[in-house]
Formats: structure tokens, sequence, C-alpha cells
């Protein structure tokens, strides 16, 4: 594998299971009384917060400390555009304090590739989300979500399961990652929304598109929901909040066509009533909570495979993308 | 004053000849001219072209130094082969009032490398609600015939209507950016499958088209002169076509960064790509150079953006919107046009001195090469193949996409009022010569 993980896109077939099979080792020490490994002590961790989120930090926060890490949280304030407060100074000072991995959590896509291109930090980049660009470790750690429920047993991949992805695709770094990779894993994807909450271009993406919800239920093995913003209605991509809801929110009724044993996820935090339902939110069938487990674990795996010293495959990826890591060797 | 002659000068459309400069003037034109001058420069395998005019140029001075000043700017363009630059209004203060033109028009004079055409802004502090005193600024020392408040659109109909009205009194012209902001915001690149992947926020060609569509109806409507400044899509150009096609008075540039790269270049998150308007598909580049061969574009403008380095150097997202061009222009021309067989080099002295100077009305410049004119010109050496190294750049800003590209050809010499402003591809001391 690359040194950094920027996108979804750096990670070949084998990366991708080798991180899940480690993740699935790793998840087991969460059953023992003393849930630490010394894989990563001596090595400094930086966790680069340029936009809250409790939720992210907080799992990288423990996958760092179960792993012995030295954890350094650095939260950067300030907007995009103030030339004060620069990606490139925090960067330098990062370096000079000898980070050993950069956890990057920025408003503005690109700024991990960004960092990861650059000179400024010799250590390695884990974007955990960029702008509406890409979030590596959430589509992981929703893949092997799906693994458990769908083809359970190290080495298995996704092939030939249907994931739903379900809402605002357009500014979802968790659907961007996601569709890059369950098409390496093999699986096939729908992305499902209004026509104003798709990206440009999606047509090429490695993935279906619809407008119909209900069309895609039957033919689901996985749905995933997507987060929506209510900022998004002031912006003219939808109607009302109702009839979003209508449309594209799930319920029991939509949960009764999926067949039995499909499981439905949302990355979190849920908005409860607008886009799931309290019902379909609280059944068994909903992953929510044990996807925050999952990331635990999957980010564990990360962080060892990348700093622990094993070295995952050097593998040729043809994604335009992966070079950004490369070129940074 | 010091005289020159030129000896085998490639000249458009002819055999080599001799040039002889005398006091300013090309005084004489012939094969092996037994005159004798002061400096002989053998320009075998060079060709003259009349010297290069840019109808748009970011000088940054006043109020951004760090980035450009006139002098720095004017011997970046000498050294791009340029005489004569329109420096656009968005400096700090605003060029909006007879005092700011007349201002940056005497740095120009004194910097004695290229002359500085000002730009005067459309309206007020370019916040495109109350017309600039587009009269006061004309009747100047500078004598402004163009009028724009680049960088920004004016989008209010009314506004733009009464400006290309107004400036008829004196024959100017308006030079529209054309970006409709609501669809454009938070834009950071062309919208399309790029920005789709990377998650940018997209700058729709609609946004650039529909504006052109209006003004161009507007300047028929009014009988005025408009012109569209860095023309970026394949439907902008069909647009200003059927304008043209109705023998509408109107015009458009490209500019050379248009003429060669595509937004598949953004991938890298590299802001030394970050431009305004965003760098396109591989069609609209095609298009571009189609209209640009066909005269459906009239020129090539530069849109020389210099910014310091900590502005670019940094996130996307954060990073400054532009790029220098004034050095490299001639050579990406070259390659995107001549090398591709879509442009003569007759073409090349049309698009880049003679129509620009037309756009702007500038008398003393984009004329040709040819005894009793004064001695703009430039010598150039198409054979040339080398690394483009900003470290070089006169320019105070290095912010260019080509660093360490190689880029055919090279300005061997250019001749403002026959002066030299560069020999042997050097910048000339002008304090020395004097
Ligand atoms: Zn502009």
């Amino acid at each position: 594998m690359k040194r950094h993980l920027v996108s979804a896109a750096d990670l070949s077939r084998d990366d991708a299971l080798l991180i899940l099979d480690t993740a699935e080792e790793l998840a087991q020490l969460s059953g023992r009384a003393v849930k630490k490994l010394p894989t990563l002590r001596g090595r400094t961790v930086v966790n680069l917060f340029f936009e809250d989120s409790t939720r992210t930090k907080t799992s990288f926060e423990v996958a760092e400390k179960r792993l012995s890490a030295d954890v350094i949280n650095f939260a950067a304030k300030g907007s995009s555009v103030s030339k004060g407060e620069s990606l490139k100074d925090t960067a330098l000072t990062l370096q000079a304090m000898g980070a050993d991995a950069v956890v990057i959590r920025h408003h503005a896509s690109g700024a991990p590739a960004r960092l990861a291109q650059s000179d400024w930090l010799h250590g390695s980049v884990i974007n955990a989300g960029d702008g509406t660009h890409e979030h590596p470790t959430q589509a992981l750690l929703d893949a092997l979500t799906m693994r458990r429920h769908l083809n359970p047993g190290l080495g298995n991949d996704l092939n030939g399961r249907r994931i739903t992805i379900v809402g605002d695709v357009l500014h979802s770094r968790v659907a961007r990652s996601n569709v890059l990779l369950l098409q390496t894993l093999g699986a096939q994807v729908t992305c499902v929304a209004p026509p104003t909450l798709l990206p440009v271009g999606i047509g090429s993406w490695p993935c279906e598109v619809s407008y119909d919800l209900d069309a895609s239920l039957a033919k689901t093995d996985a749905l995933m929901m997507l987060r929506v913003q209510r900022e998004r209605m002031n912006a003219a991509f939808f109607p009302t909040e109702r009839e979003y809801s209508r449309r594209y929110g799930m319920n029991g009724q939509r949960m009764a066509k999926l067949p039995e044993h499909a499981i439905v996820m949302h990355p979190g935090p849920m908005v409860r009533g607008m886009e799931i339902t309290a019902e379909v939110a609280d059944s068994p069938r909903c992953t929510a909570v044990e996807q925050v487990a999952n990331g635990v674990s999957t980010r564990m795996a990360v962080l060892y495979l990348l700093l622990g010293g094993a070295v995952f495959n050097d593998g040729p990826s043809d994604a335009p993308r992966t070079e950004t890591s490369e070129a940074a060797q | 004053m010091t005289s020159y002659l030129i000896r085998n000068a490639q000249l458009l459309g002819g055999p080599a000849q001799d040039i002889l400069i005398t006091d300013g003037v090309i005084s004489e034109i012939g094969t092996g001219l037994s005159a004798s001058a002061d400096v002989d420069i053998d320009a075998h395998g060079l060709i003259a072209l009349p010297g290069l005019v840019d109808l748009h140029t970011h000088l940054r001075e006043p109020g951004r130094e760090d980035a450009e000043t006139v002098l720095t700017g004017t011997q970046a363009a000498a050294k791009g082969g340029y005489t004569a630059v329109h420096a656009m209004a968005n400096t700090f203060p605003v060029a909006d009032t007879a005092g700011v033109v007349e201002q940056v028009w005497r740095l120009g004079q004194a910097s004695g490398y290229c002359d500085v055409q000002p730009v005067g802004a459309v309206t007020v502090g370019l916040e495109g609600k109350k017309l600039a005193e587009l009269g006061a600024m004309h009747d100047s020392a500078a004598g402004v015939r163009v009028f724009s408040d680049d960088g920004k659109c004016v989008d209010d109909a009314v506004i733009m209507r009464r400006a290309l009205e107004y400036v008829k009194a004196f024959d100017g012209v308006v030079a529209q950016h054309a970006q409709e902001p609501r669809l454009t915001e938070g834009a950071q690149m062309n919208e399309g499958q790029v920005s789709g992947e990377l998650g940018l926020g997209g700058w729709p060609a609609v946004a650039e088209e529909a504006i052109i569509a209006r003004d161009v109806l507007l300047a028929a409507h009014v009988g005025s002169r408009l012109h569209v400044c860095h023309v970026s899509t394949a439907g902008s150009v069909e647009i200003i076509r059927w304008a043209k096609g109705k023998g509408w008075d109107v015009t458009a540039e490209v500019t050379p960064h248009h003429l060669l790269l595509t937004d598949e270049l953004v991938r890298s998150y590299d802001p030394v790509y970050k431009v305004n308007p965003p760098l396109r598909t591989a069609e609209d580049v095609q298009a571009l150079r189609a209209a640009l061969a066909d005269g459906t574009i009239d020129a090539v403008a530069t849109d020389h953006a210099p910014h310091p380095a900590e502005d670019k150097d940094c996130e996307w997202a954060a990073a400054a919107m532009g790029m220098v061009g004034l050095e490299t222009a001639l050579s990406v021309v070259q390659q995107a046009m001549v090398d591709t067989g879509l442009l003569t080099w007759e073409g090349v002295a049309d698009r880049m001195s003679h129509r620009p100077a037309r756009i702007g009305r500038l008398s003393g410049h984009g004329r040709p090469v040819s005894v009793g004119e004064p001695a703009n010109l430039v010598l150039f050496d198409p054979a040339y193949r080398g690394s483009v190294n900003p470290d070089s750049f006169a320019s105070r800003s290095r912010n260019t996409p080509y660093r360490g590209l190689d880029l055919p050809g090279r300005v061997h010499a250019t001749f403002l009022r026959g002066v030299p402003t560069v020999l042997a591809g050097e910048l000339v001391e002008l304090g020395e010569l004097a």
C-alpha cells in the first residue's frame, strides 16, 4: 500500500481486504479486559481537525490509544479563506514535532491530498474527511459492516452484493469513498437521490443512478442512508423537508420491501423523521451503532498497517487520484 | 538615438530581410542593406513580429506591490514580446477614477519597458451598482478606452446596458468578465466530470454563456461595442460566432492557458491550476483553438495574474485564482496554434498585435513591420527548445503552471519605439542606454 490513505481509490482489492481482515482480528481485542496493543508505542499520531467532528475524532483517538501511540489532538480553527491560518504552517509545525502520522479532517476538498503531495510533512497522511470529497476510513468501516452481514469470513469480498446509497450524494464524501471502495470489492452500487443532489458526471462513476427509491428496494442487500443537511433546503436542492422525506426517507413501509437479509446503514448522526423514521433506526436491521464499533477496529487496522511496519501491497492502480500519494513517496 | 540594423530577420509572408531602425522608426527594409548602424543584430532564424499587445494584464499596482508592480509587470511584458499592455482595474484602490488611471499610466511611462494603457472600472469599486466616471477616465491623460470590472461580472442588466450606451460617446468598449454570480457561488473549478469526482464546487459553462448571450443582445440593442474577456467554453464560442454573423460589434479574447490546459490537471489539487475562468475540458480547448483560428475569437490576452507564493502554497480552496502569463504567452500560442498548423505566424501577429491594438484603439501599436512605422517589434526564435524556469521571470510572481515544462520558442529581442527592452533574451537595463 501507499504511505498515505487519501482516497478510497488508493486501495487495491488486496489492500482493502488486508485492512478488513486486520480489522476483524483487532476487533477481538475489544472483548478483552486490557484493550491495548503495544504496536505503535513511541510513534506519534496527530489528529488534525479543521472541522468539528466528535464522532470521527473520538473513533480515531480510541484506535490510536488502543495501539499505544502517543496522541496529539490539534484543533485548528479558521476559515478556508483566511490566509493567516495556513495548512502549510500547521504542517510544518507538526513536522517539527516529529509526527509519524497525521489524521486530517478539513473543510476543503483536496486538503489531505495537498498535504500528502507537499514537502511540508513527512509522516503518513490519513484522510478523515475532506470537504465534499472523500472519507475513506468511513467506507472501510461500512464495508466491514456489510461483509459481516452479507458475506462473513476473512478474505471475503462483496462480489455481486447490491448496495443502494440514498440521499445527498452530491455533498457526501462518504458516498464518494463508498462508490470507489465497493466497486473495488466487487459490489454493485446504485445511488438514489433527487437529480439536484447527484454530482455532475456521476453517469460515468462505477455505479447505477436512480431517482426512484422504491424501485431499488427489492434488489438491495444493504441500504445506506446519507445525511441530509437542513441548510440544503434553503439552496433549493429540494422543495420541502416533507417532500424529501416522502420520496427519499426510509420508513417501515419501505423497510418491508427490502429482502429479509438486507441491512439499513447510516453513518450518523441520524436526523430522525426526515431521512429515517424511528421505527427503522431502532430496528435490529439498522447497523448504525455497529458501524461505530467497526469504525474503531477499522481505523486501528489502517494505522497498524500504515505505521506498524507491515506494508500493504504496492499494486498498480490506474485510478488517477492514487498518483497523489505515489508522488509523495 | 541609437540606430539598429537587424540582419536576416524572417518577415511575415516574405523572405529574410534586413531591418534598419533609426530615431525609433523602421527606416529601411531590404536585402543586404549597406547602411551603417550603431548596433548590428544577427537575426538569422528569427521571426520579426509586430510588438505584441495584451488586452488583459493585472499589474497589481497600486495595492498589491508584493505580487507585481508596474515596473516588474512591464519588464515581464517586454520579456514576453509585448510593447503595450492594458492594465486591469481591480487594484487597491480600484482604478475607477481619473486619478488612479493617470497614476498607473504615469508609472507605465516611467518604466519605459512597455506602454501601459489603463483599463477603467465600469462601476464604482467594482461593486456593480453605480457607474464610475467613465468620461473623466477617458478625458484623463491615460485616455481610457477599455472599461472592465474584470474579476467581477457586471451582472445587473441595467447597469450593463447603461455602460454600453454611455461609452459610445467616446468610442469606448466594455470588456465583460462573463460569470453569472449565483450560478458560480462557491465555484472552485470547471463543473463537470472532474469536479464531481473531486468534490469541488463547479463553475458551469452556462454561467459564462448566459451572460455572453445576454450581453451580445444588449450591445446589439444599444448599438455599442462589446468585448468578451477570456472566453473559455465551446458554447461561448457559438454565441459569439452567432453574434458576429449578425454583424454586431462583438469581439472576444482567449488566454494562452485556455488554449492548452484542461481541468484534468486539477486532479493534482495543485493551486497553480486554479484560475478564473477555470480550466475547461479538452472539447472546450479544441473549440477555442478553432475559434481563434477562424477569427471568431479576435485576440489572445494573457490575463496575467501574479500572486505571491503564500497565496498559492496552500490548500486548493484557500488559494488565489490566476496564473502569470506574459512571459510564456507566445510560446504557448506557438505550441497550441502554430505547431499544430492551426495558425500561421501572420495569424499570430493578427491575434496578438493588430486586433488587440484595434480593440483597445491604440494607434501607435499593432502596426505592420514596414518602413515608416514606429519600431515596435519582437524577434522570436521559434526553433528554440528549453524548459520553463520561473526563477528567471521578470515578474515578481512565479505562479506559472509551466514550471519545468518544455515549451517551444523564445523571445530574442523586443523593441519599443526603437529602444530595445530585451536583447538576446535578457532584459535591457534601460537606465544604461539612456
Ligand atoms: Zn476576469
